[in-house]
C-alpha cells in the first residue's frame, strides 16, 4: 500500500508544480503597499502602551494607578485586577499580564490607553508599584539546584513516580528510548562523554509585535494583528476577555517575520480590554526592547551526551539528558528534544530524559524545530567526535547508522519513507565536501531531524463566473505558501497560475486552521487546497454531465477540461473550467470546493549541512566560508522558497552558533536587548547558502509534500562546530561560540600541543 | 522639548550658553536621536548645527584638512584628499555604522559623543587632530582631539561650547597611519577592541617617530607610548612588532561586558596594534 502510494507520486508528471513564478504578494511587499501589523489605524483610536517589571522576580504587594488616570489624553489603566482568572489559560493569562509576582523582568504589570503616546508614556511613569524584591533565577542548572529561588510555590515536577513532596523549578520529566543502554555501552569499544550548553536565542523577526483591537460593550470585537496562528489568538483572547468564540473576529496582517514566535498572544487581549474598558480601538506596538525583553526567545539548555561506538562504526548506545529552561512557566520544547535527539540514528539501545524547568526569564515561544537544534548541537558534536577517533568519515560513519524506513525510531514510533540517507548520499557526492581548504579553515558535517506536523485545516475555493480561482486558505503565510498554494490549485485544476487567487481569510470567513507552525503550512493546507480542488472538479465533471445528459461516473477531468469518457469518450465538445463556471448560475448555481479535516501522514524532514569555517588563531573570530544545505522536500512546489527556507534556517543556526545569545546581568535583567548587542548574522558575515533539494516523495500527501521549514535550523550549530574543533583543534561545547571563548579554548590548547 | 536650528555659530554657541537643564548639540543625530528614543536622555535644548553652512565643509589649510562639525562619513570617504593624507582617520570614520547611517553619522559627532569605543578616536588621536572649539562671545580655543573625551559621556568641552571643526595636519614625507577594530561580525557593530598607529620614517627606512591608541579597553581612548617607544628606530622587525603588541596589551584596563572580557580586549589589544602597524609601515614606505 505504502510502495503504490510512493509509486504513483513519483511517476506523475508535473505541468506547473516545480516551477518558480512570481509570489502574488510580491508587489504589495516591494512597493511598501503590504499591510503589516502596525500598518493599519481606526477612527478615534487610541494607543496602548505596557509597563513592564524592572525586576527579575518580584512580589506585587499594590498597583497605584490614580496618578496615571489623572494625566490629560489617558483613558484607561488595565492591571491584574481587569483579568479574570482563567483555568484554561492559567499561564497565558499570567504571562500578558502579572498576577502576584512579577517573573522575569520585561513582565507586563500594567497597561494605559491615551490619545498620544506622550500621554501614555507619562502615565506610565506615574503608576505606582509597591514590589517585595525577590531572588531570581536565570541559568537552568542553578535553577534545578535545591537551594535555588523558587518561582511557583505549587510546582510538583509530573512525570515522576513518586511525585515529589517537596515543590521546584523543574516542571517536568520526559524520558524515550529502548533497549539496555548500559548493555550497549558495555559493546562499544569506544565510548564519549560530553557536556553541552546553549544559550537562548531570539527569533529575531524585523517586525515588532503589534495589533489593532476594538471590543464593543456587547461583546462584539475585531482584532488586527501579526501572527502566524489568527485562530489560535481569536480563542485564546475570547477566553482570556470573556468572549463568545464567534463574536471575536480576528484579521491575521502580512507578516514580518515569525519563526515560531508569533505563536501565542502578548499585547492582544491587552488591546481587547483597553479597547473594552475605553469604548474606542486601541492598538499596541512592541520597540524592539520589548520584543527582546517580553516575547518568547527559546529556551537555553544544558546536557550530557554519551554515545559508544564498535571500531567498525557502529553506535552501540546513545544516552543522553536534557535540560530546557523556558521561561518562568511550564513549557520549555525539551520533549521534543529529547525525541529528535537521536532520531537521525538506527539504534538498538538509546535513553533520553528531559527536563523542563523554570526560571526568572521571559515565557519561551516556539522557535523553529523547537527544542531539536540545541539536542543536535550535542549530539551531533559527539557523532562527529567519534567519527574522528574512529578514523572513519563523518557522513560514512552516519551512513553505517543512519535511520530509514522500517527503523524503530529513538522516541518509538517506527519510520515510514524518509529520506535521511537520500541527502546524506547527496552531501557526500557534492563538490563542496571534497573541495580543498585553506589556512586555518576547517569543514563540519551535521545532520537534522524534524517530525513536521498535520493539525486542522480548512480550505475554500470558489469557481468564479469568469473562470477565475478564488483559493481561501486560513494559515497566514510566512514563507511563499500562497505561491505554493497556487500552483497546486493550478496544477490540480489544470488552469494557468495567474487565474487562481490565494487570499489568507479572517477567522470569521473560513473553518478552523491551525497556526502556521510545525512545518505544517504547504503540507497541510496544500493537501486541503488539492482536495478542495478535486472537490470542485467532481462538481463541475457533474455539471458537464448534466448538460450532456450522461451520467456522472462517464465524465472525467483532463487539463482543465471536462471530457465524456468510456462508451462516451469523444461524443461531447469538452468544456473548460470557463465553459462550465459561465453558466453554473443555470446548471444549478455556485461551483466550490471545500475541505474540511485533520491531515495525517506529515512526512519527517531530514537535512545534511556542510560547512567550512575560517578561524584567526590570534582573534579567535569565525567566518563561514562556505555552507552547503542537503535538505528533504519530498517534493519542492515551488523550489525557490524551499530553498529560502533551507536558507533562513542555516542563517539563523549560524546566528545561534556564532554569536547569539541572551546576556544576563548578576540583577537578572537582560543587557543585550537590541540588534546591536544581539548579533544577528548580518549580510557580509555569510557566503551564498548553496542549497541541494532532495526529493524523497511523503506518501502522506498527493504530490508528495514534506513540510521544510524548521529542519534546516537543526544541524546548523553542531555543523559549525565540526568545523571549528577541524580548522583550530578545540572542541566547543557551549554556545555561542563566540570570540572571547573560541580564542580562549586556542589559547588553552596551544600550550599543550607545545608540550607534545 | 525645544528645537533650534541656527544658521550662525555664533547663534548656536549663544542659545547654548543661555540655555537651563539638559542640552544636546545635534549633527548627524546618529547617537543622539537613539539615545532620545531608547530614553537615555530626555534633552530640554537640541541645537542642530546643519544649517550653519560652513560645518559642511572640507578646506586645504597647511598642508593638512579642516573638517567641518557635520561633515558626514560618507562626504568624508569620497573626498580623494583627505582619504591620500590620512587613510587611517578616513577608514575608521567610514566603520560607523550602515550605508545609510555614513549619510548622517559626523567624525566630530563621534568624538563628541564620548564612547570609549569610538572608531574614530584613535585614529584621530594617532594623527595628531587638532580640536578647533566656541564659547560663548565667540569665544575660540584648539585642544589636541586627546583631550576632548574625559570619561563615557564625557568630555572637557565647557557649558556653551560647541565643536567647530576638526584640523587633520599636514604629514611628514615617509608617513603612513591606519585604524584596526576588533568586531565579531563585519560590520553594523561597537568595537571590542579598536587600535590605530601613525608613524614615519626616516630616510633609511627606519622608524622615526610613532603614535600607537587603543580604543575600547579603558574609560577614554588610550595613547600608548610605550607602544610607540617599542618600534621607534627598529625597521618593524618581528621582535618590535612582539614588544608593541606587549606594550599595548599591558596598557589596557578594561572592563568585562556584554561584548567582550578583560582576558579578550587585553589579548587583541596587542594583536590589533601589531597589525594596525604592518599597514601604517606600509603606507608609509608607499
Amino acid at each position: 500500500m505504502l510502495d503504490k502510494a510512493k509509486d504513483a507520486v513519483i511517476d506523475r508528471e508535473f505541468k506547473l508544480v516545480g516551477s518558480r513564478p512570481v509570489r502574488p504578494d510580491g508587489v504589495d511587499k516591494v512597493t511598501g503597499r503590504a499591510r503589516f501589523g502596525a500598518d493599519i489605524s481606526a477612527p478615534g483610536m487610541l494607543v496602548g502602551k505596557v509597563l513592564r517589571s524592572p525586576h527579575a522576580h518580584a512580589r506585587i504587594h499594590s498597583i497605584d494607578i490614580h496618578a496615571a488616570l489623572q494625566v490629560p489624553g489617558v483613558k484607561a489603566v488595565v492591571t491584574r485586577d481587569d483579568f479574570a482568572e482563567n483555568a484554561k489559560h492559567k499561564d497565558v493569562l499570567c504571562n500578558v499580564m502579572a498576577r502576584d509576582k512579577a517573573l522575569y523582568e520585561g513582565h507586563a504589570v500594567a497597561a494605559v490607553a491615551a490619545t498620544s503616546a506622550a500621554a501614555a508614556r507619562k502615565a506610565l511613569k506615574l503608576i505606582k508599584i509597591d514590589y517585595d524584591i525577590l531572588p531570581h533565577v536565570t541559568d537552568v542548572d542553578e535553577a534545578m539546584r535545591d537551594d535555588a529561588p523558587l518561582l511557583h510555590d505549587d510546582m510538583i515536577t509530573s512525570g515522576v513516580d513518586p511525585a515529589p513532596e517537596k515543590p521546584s523549578n523543574v516542571a517536568r520529566r520526559f524520558e524515550f528510548g529502548h533497549g539496555d543502554v548500559d548493555d550497549g555501552f558495555a559493546k562499544a569499544d569506544v565510548v564519549i562523554e560530553r557536556e553541552f550548553k546553549t544559550e537562548a536565542a531570539h527569533q529575531a523577526y524585523i517586525e515588532p509585535h503589534a495589533c489593532l483591537a476594538s471590543l464593543t460593550e456587547d461583546g462584539h470585537g475585531e482584532l488586527f494583528c501579526c501572527t502566524q496562528g489568527h485562530y489560535a489568538v481569536r480563542d485564546i483572547c475570547a477566553s482570556l476577555c470573556g468572549l463568545e468564540v464567534s463574536k471575536l473576529r480576528v484579521t491575521a496582517s502580512e507578516i514580518g517575520g515569525g519563526f515560531g514566535g508569533k505563536t501565542t498572544v502578548f499585547l492582544e487581549p491587552l488591546a481587547l480590554v483597553l479597547s473594552r474598558k475605553t469604548g474606542r480601538p486601541v492598538k499596541m506596538v512592541m520597540s524592539r526592547d520589548e520584543v527582546f525583553r517580553a516575547s518568547g526567545p527559546t529556551a537555553s539548555t544544558s546536557s550530557s551526551i554519551k554515545i559508544g561506538a564498535t571500531r567498525d562504526g557502529r553506535i552501540t548506545a546513545g544516552q543522553g539528558e536534557f535540560r530546557y529552561q523556558g521561561g518562568a512557566f511550564t513549557g520549555s520544547p525539551v520533549q521534543f528534544g529529547a525525541m529528535c535527539a537521536f532520531a537521525c540514528y538506527a539504534l538498538d539501545n538509546v535513553k533520553t530524559v528531559g527536563y523542563d524547568v523554570v526560571t526568572n526569564r521571559p515565557k519561551q515561544a516556539a522557535y523553529r524545530a523547537p527544542g531539536a537544534p540545541m539536542a543536535a548541537f550535542a549530539v551531533e558534536s559527539v557523532i562527529e567526535e567519534l567519527a574522528v577517533k574512529l578514523g572513519i568519515d563523518p557522513i560514512e560513519f552516519r551512513l553505517k547508522n543512519a535511520a530509514q524506513e522500517g527503523d524503530k525510531s529513538s522516541y518509538g514510533p517506527t519510520f515510514p519513507r524518509i529520506g535521511l540517507i537520500e541527502t546524506l548520499e547527496a552531501a557526500k557526492a557534492h563538490e563542496h565536501y571534497s573541495a580543498p581548504l585553506g589556512p586555518n579553515q576547517g569543514r563540519g558535517v551535521a545532520s537534522g531531524y524534524w517530525f513536521n506536523f498535520g493539525g486542522a485545516t480548512s480550505v475554500s475555493l470558489n469557481i468564479h463566473p469568469d473562470g477565475t480561482v478564488a483559493l481561501v486558505v486560513g494559515t497566514p503565510d510566512i514563507g511563499g505558501s500562497r505561491a505554493s498554494m497556487t500552483l497546486m490549485a493550478a496544477e490540480e485544476l489544470g488552469i494557468p497560475y495567474d487565474k487562481v487567487n490565494c487570499i489568507v481569510a479572517d477567522t470569521a470567513s473560513l473553518g478552523l486552521n491551525e497556526t502556521s507552525h510545525g512545518s505544517r503550512v504547504t503540507f497541510a493546507s496544500g493537501l486541503a487546497t488539492i482536495e478542495a480542488a478535486r472537490n470542485a472538479k467532481t462538481e463541475m465533471c457533474a455539471r458537464a454531465a448534466m448538460i450532456w445528459e450522461i451520467s456522472e461516473e462517464a465524465v472525467t477531468w483532463e487539463d482543465g477540461h471536462a471530457k465524456p469518457a468510456g462508451a462516451n469518450a469523444g461524443d461531447f465538445e469538452p468544456m473548460s473550467l470557463a465553459d462550465i463556471a459561465k453558466i453554473a448560475e443555470k446548471t444549478g448555481g455556485p461551483i466550490s470546493g471545500h475541505f474540511e479535516k485533520n491531515p495525517a501522514g506529515a512526512g519527517a524532514s531530514f537535512a545534511t549541512h556542510i560547512v567550512d569555517v575560517e578561524v584567526d588563531p590570534e582573534t579567535g573570530r569565525v567566518e563561514v566560508k562556505r555552507f552547503t544545505a542537503v535538505q528533504d522536500a519530498g517534493k519542492a512546489i515551488h523550489p525557490s522558497y524551499v530553498e529560502g527556507q533551507f536558507q533562513g534556517g542555516a542563517v539563523q543556526g549560524v546566528g545561534w552558533a556564532l554569536n547569539e545569545e541572551y546576556v544576563y546581568g548578576p540583577d537578572g535583567k537582560m543587557q543585550n536587548a537590541g540588534f546591536l548587542d544581539y548579533r544577528v548574522p548580518v549580510c557580509s558575515d555569510l557566503p551564498m547558502i548553496d542549497t541541494v533539494i532532495v526529493e524523497v516523495p511523503n506518501p502522506g500527501h498527493p504530490y508528495g509534500v514534506r513540510g521544510v521549514g524548521e529542519t534546516g535550523i537543526v544541524p546548523p550549530m553542531a555543523a559549525v562546530a565540526n568545523a571549528l574543533s577541524a580548522a583550530a583543534g578545540v572542541r566547543m561545547t557551549e554556545l555561542p561560540m563566540s570570540p572571547p571563548k573560541v580564542l580562549r579554548a586556542i589559547d588553552d590548547t596551544r600550550p599543550s600541543i607545545a608540550a607534545e | 522639548m525645544r528645537y533650534e536650528a541656527p544658521s550662525t555659530i555664533d547663534q548656536a554657541v549663544e542659545i547654548l550658553s543661555q540655555a537651563d537643564g539638559i542640552t544636546r548639540v545635534l549633527a548627524g543625530g546618529t547617537d543622539v536621536i537613539v539615545q532620545m528614543r531608547s530614553g537615555m536622555v530626555e534633552p530640554d535644548l537640541v541645537v542642530d548645527i546643519k544649517r550653519i553652512d560652513a560645518m559642511h565643509e572640507i578646506t586645504p589649510e597647511d598642508g593638512g584638512f579642516r573638517v567641518g562639525a557635520a561633515v558626514s562619513g560618507a562626504q568624508l570617504g569620497e573626498h580623494d584628499g583627505v582619504k591620500a593624507l590620512w587613510p587611517g582617520v578616513v577608514e575608521a570614520t567610514e566603520l560607523i555604522g550602515s550605508t545609510q547611517v555614513q549619510g548622517r553619522a559626523t567624525m566630530v559627532g563621534n568624538l563628541c559623543n564620548a564612547s570609549p569605543a569610538a572608531d574614530s578616536v584613535p585614529a584621530l588621536v594617532t594623527a595628531g587632530a587638532i580640536v578647533s572649539i566656541v564659547g560663548p562671545g565667540g569665544a575660540r580655543r584648539e585642544i589636541p582631539a586627546y583631550e576632548v573625551t574625559t570619561g563615557p559621556g564625557k568630555t572637557s568641552l565647557e557649558k556653551g561650547e560647541i565643536v567647530e571643526s576638526i584640523l587633520l595636519p599636514a604629514r611628514p614625507a615617509r608617513s603612513g597611519d591606519a585604524y584596526l577594530r576588533f568586531i565579531p561580525r563585519t560590520e553594523m557593530d561597537i568595537a571590542v577592541v579598536g587600535a590605530g598607529v601613525a608613524l614615519t620614517l626616516h630616510p633609511d627606512g627606519t622608524c622615526a617617530e610613532a603614535k600607537v591608541a587603543l580604543g575600547a579597553v579603558a574609560e577614554v581612548v588610550l595613547l600608548v607610548e610605550p607602544a610607540a617607544s617599542a618600534i621607534v628606530g627598529t625597521r618593524l622587525e618581528d621582535e618590535a612588532l612582539d614588544a608593541l603588541a606587549a606594550a599595548a596589551s599591558a596598557a589596557c584596563r578594561p572592563i568585562d561586558d556584554k561584548r567582550g572580557t578583560i582576558e579578550f580586549r587585553t589579548k587583541v589589544a596587542g594583536v590589533l596594534a601589531r597589525r594596525a602597524a604592518v599597514i601604517a609601515h606600509d603606507r608609509a614606505r608607499g
